[in-house]
């Protein structure tokens, strides 16, 4: 197996969710999108780190690594639909258009 | 490239056809599925989707010899991400069924903008490990290894993911709570 292999489906992966964050109006479909950008670090994570592991032995930096990154997603989609929630019960629309209070 | 097509050629290892062979398959049901993904125009189709491609994620993991990380992800991401993503359809009160203004008119502009960076970053992975660079140390991780390590060498990582998720609930709760 070459690491390219795993690293290129990670791009492709990558690259999608890119898309789906920059086209999709649904604020929920945006955090969905961005699992999947997740997803595709998570996987050069751990191919990155059998990568490194001396030949025979196993390496576990980069599982670790991916373990906290599904952590931290864990809370940032709690964070994220809770603030979707609240978009959701102020304007009565989630299109992330909407949210433009902000804007100057 | 004619290297990453031929199935597991030039090496010794016996694993490394089969190896190949599910990788294309899994690379094929995870990359359709992203795509669909973020193409259909039905809410609950879309979530149905990141099923596949977190479940063909999982299975990468299984390939790369991670289990601890590919049990992980069924049970937070399938288990508990989705449940709270399909929740949040629910309570948005999505159109449950085909919806057709999901998608921003400037659509193309977000197609150039991925497949620019797909093309950049393809290349420069291309250039910078080619056909060459051969995954050795393709050992199972144990279960026992991964957590020594949690608990040694990242123990101070790990109480800070533990503070982040209390104050990621908390902040949650305030957030979404009805005054």
């Amino acid at each position: 197996m070459l690491l390219n292999q795993y690293l290129l489906l990670a791009a492709a992966l990558f690259c999608i969710g890119v898309y789906g964050v920059l086209t999709r109006k649904n604020g929920v479909m945006v955090l969905m999108s961005i699992e999947l950008i997740l997803n595709a670090v998570n996987i050069n994570m751990v191919a990155f780190g059998v990568h490194n592991a001396e030949a025979g032995a196993a390496s576990v930096g980069g599982a670790v690594f991916a373990l906290f990154i599904i952590a931290v997603a864990a809370a940032e989609v709690g964070v994220g639909l809770a603030i979707v929630l609240l978009i959701y019960r102020n304007r009565r629309s989630i299109n992330v258009a909407d949210a433009s209070l902000m804007k100057g | 490239m004619a290297n990453l097509l031929l199935l597991g050629q030039q090496t010794g290892n016996s694993w490394d056809l089969p190896a190949n062979i599910a990788f294309y398959v899994i690379a094929v049901i995870a990359i359709g599925s992203a795509l669909r993904m973020v193409t259909t125009n039905n809410v609950v189709h879309s979530a149905l989707y990141l099923l596949l491609v977190l479940s063909s994620v999982a299975a990468v993991y299984i390939l790369l010899g991670a289990e601890f990380v590919a049990a992980t992800q069924v049970l937070v991401y399938i288990g508990a991400i989705l449940v709270l993503l399909i929740f949040g359809v629910m309570l948005t009160r999505a159109r449950i069924g085909i919806d057709d203004d999901l998608n921003y008119e400037q659509r193309w502009i977000g197609l150039g903008v991925s497949s620019l960076l797909f093309v950049v970053i393809a290349y420069s992975l291309w250039d910078f490990y080619g056909s060459d660079t051969r995954l050795v140390g393709y050992e199972p991780q144990r279960t026992r290894e991964v957590a020594d390590s949690i608990f040694s060498t990242y123990i101070v990582p790990f109480e800070a993911i533990s503070v982040l998720l209390l104050a990621a609930l908390i902040g949650a709760v305030v957030v979404a709570r009805r005054d």
